[in-house]
């Protein structure tokens, strides 16, 4: 129960913070925002081309802007070196990672909810045809790409070019994740929607989850001790 | 359940960045009640052994051993008694003097009130009406007044402070010296980073010298500012 409640606290510092400078959200947002915006002028607005490209544009939009949102999450840990206070509590190393992974998720969730009607809005992709499924598939999404991209950008985090090396190490990792995302939301837009292929997808991203979460937990504490 | 540290020993400790030595085969002993200068010029080797006792750098060689009585303790329980005061604050600008301090006590599994809260808010002499601002407002040496309170808060009884008279005016770096002292005959172990030997000429009453990674001198005694700045002046160089 200390674990999850000592996550809870570093989640919760992190989401106050954000809360009282809305400076990663905010940026997060209009980047997603704007990619959207992009797509809508560089695509025809023909249903079929739309069907066909949205989910790609969704979870490119939440790639790209969920990685600006974690290196700068992370840059706050290394203003103060507060990552070094955080590593010294004590409480279980795990317990950071969780809590900086959530915090993340929710920061990536907050980008999905903007670009989502952005791009229902803007190209008129019918996203909003099987919410749950595709409400599932974000949540899985956020919670893969949090905890994936926390433990490398803790571990990149006194790295003179981390800004650049975080989306070279991260995407490889991510592509299963992406594919798996994008596939799940075709399913579910397509004209004939296949709920079953879906399913799977959304099942798969489950799998993925939890491979990497444990990965991710094993593999925490000996990448951010020098 | 606290244990408060009665020792630390370090053994044949060493430490590499790449194919840069940092420290080659430390060998030191902390006690209680005892106030240990580290000193040396930079480069030296300071920080990193701060940082291995902190638990957060990992030797490549050697051990470093914690004692609360003569039982050893690890993990967690090593943790939950150091208390750390490095180059940088270890504290979130965007939060108040206050909040910065409640999530520590919390992460610590203290609740220690407002009340106990200014109290060392106090010792380490932040004005009052500084307490509810944003840290990132603050003065350097508000700043590490802060991250002195932050080191406190937890009552360490292993004090790790790298350079920490840094920012702060003569007056205030008196009182941190005599505040040190008062922590040292509690029963702690403190350890200073400095080069400013003024501030702990008189306190300090074990005195190791690190010159390129290695130890050079070691003893234990009292020391006034001549004393320590003879001994610096002939094995730092």
């Amino acid at each position: 129960m200390s674990l999850f409640r000592q996550a809870g606290r570093v989640a919760w510092k992190d989401l106050r913070i954000e809360l009282r400078s809305r400076e990663i959200v905010y940026t997060m947002a209009f980047f997603a925002a704007l990619i959207v915006v992009v797509f809508s002028f560089a695509f025809p607005r023909d249903i079929r081309i739309v069907r066909g490209a949205a989910p790609g544009m969704l979870w490119v939009a939440i790639a790209f802007a969920g990685t600006i949102g974690l290196g700068r999450a992370f840059d706050r840990e290394r203003e103060n070196d507060t990552m070094r206070a955080l590593l010294l509590a004590p409480i279980p190393r795990l317990a950071v990672f969780l809590g900086k992974a959530i915090a993340i998720a929710v920061l990536v969730l907050v980008v999905a909810a903007v670009g989502t009607p952005l791009l229902a809005l803007f190209l008129g992709a019918p996203l909003f045809e099987n919410p749950l499924p595709l409400v599932i598939s974000l949540v899985l999404g956020a919670i893969g790409f949090a905890s994936v991209g926390s433990v490398f950008a803790a571990t990149l985090l006194k790295v003179r070019s981390r800004d650049v090396l975080l989306p070279v190490v991260l995407y490889p990792l991510l592509i299963p994740l992406f594919v798996a995302g994008t596939s799940a939301t075709e399913a579910l837009i397509a004209e004939r929607v296949n709920l079953d292929a879906a399913w799977y997808w959304i099942s798969f991203l489950g799998i993925y989850d939890a491979a990497f979460l444990v990965v991710s937990i094993w593999t925490f504490e000996s990448l951010v001790i020098e | 359940m606290r244990e408060p540290l009665s020792g630390v020993q370090i053994t044949k400790v060493a430490k590499r960045y790449g194919s840069e030595r940092a420290l080659a085969g430390v060998t030191l002993e902390l006690a209680s009640r005892s106030m240990c200068a580290l000193l040396g010029h930079n480069g030296a080797g300071k920080t990193t052994l701060l940082g291995i006792l902190s638990t957060l750098v990992r030797p490549n060689d050697g051990k470093v051993i914690y004692r609360a009585g003569t039982a050893e303790v690890t993990g967690i329980a090593v943790r939950r008694e150091i208390g750390m005061l490095a180059h940088a604050s270890l504290c979130y600008g965007e939060l108040t003097a206050r909040e910065n301090l409640e999530l520590f006590a919390k992460l610590y599994e203290l609740d220690p009130g407002r009340a106990a809260i200014d109290a060392v808010l106090d010792r380490v002499g932040l004005e009052p009406r500084a307490r509810d601002r944003a840290s990132r407002t603050y003065s350097r040496g508000m700043v590490q007044r802060l991250a002195l309170a932050r080191a406190l808060l937890t009552a360490p009884s292993l004090l790790l402070l790298d350079e920490p008279f840094t920012g702060l005016d003569r007056g205030g770096a008196l009182a941190l010296g005599t505040e040190l002292g008062k922590l040292r005959d509690g029963g702690a172990i403190v350890v200073v980073v400095t080069h400013d030997l003024e501030a702990i000429a008189g306190r300090t009453d074990h005195v190791a010298i690190l010159r390129r990674g290695q130890l050079v001198f070691e003893e234990r005694g009292s020391y006034d500012y001549e004393r320590l700045k003879d001994v610096y002046h002939q094995h730092a160089n």
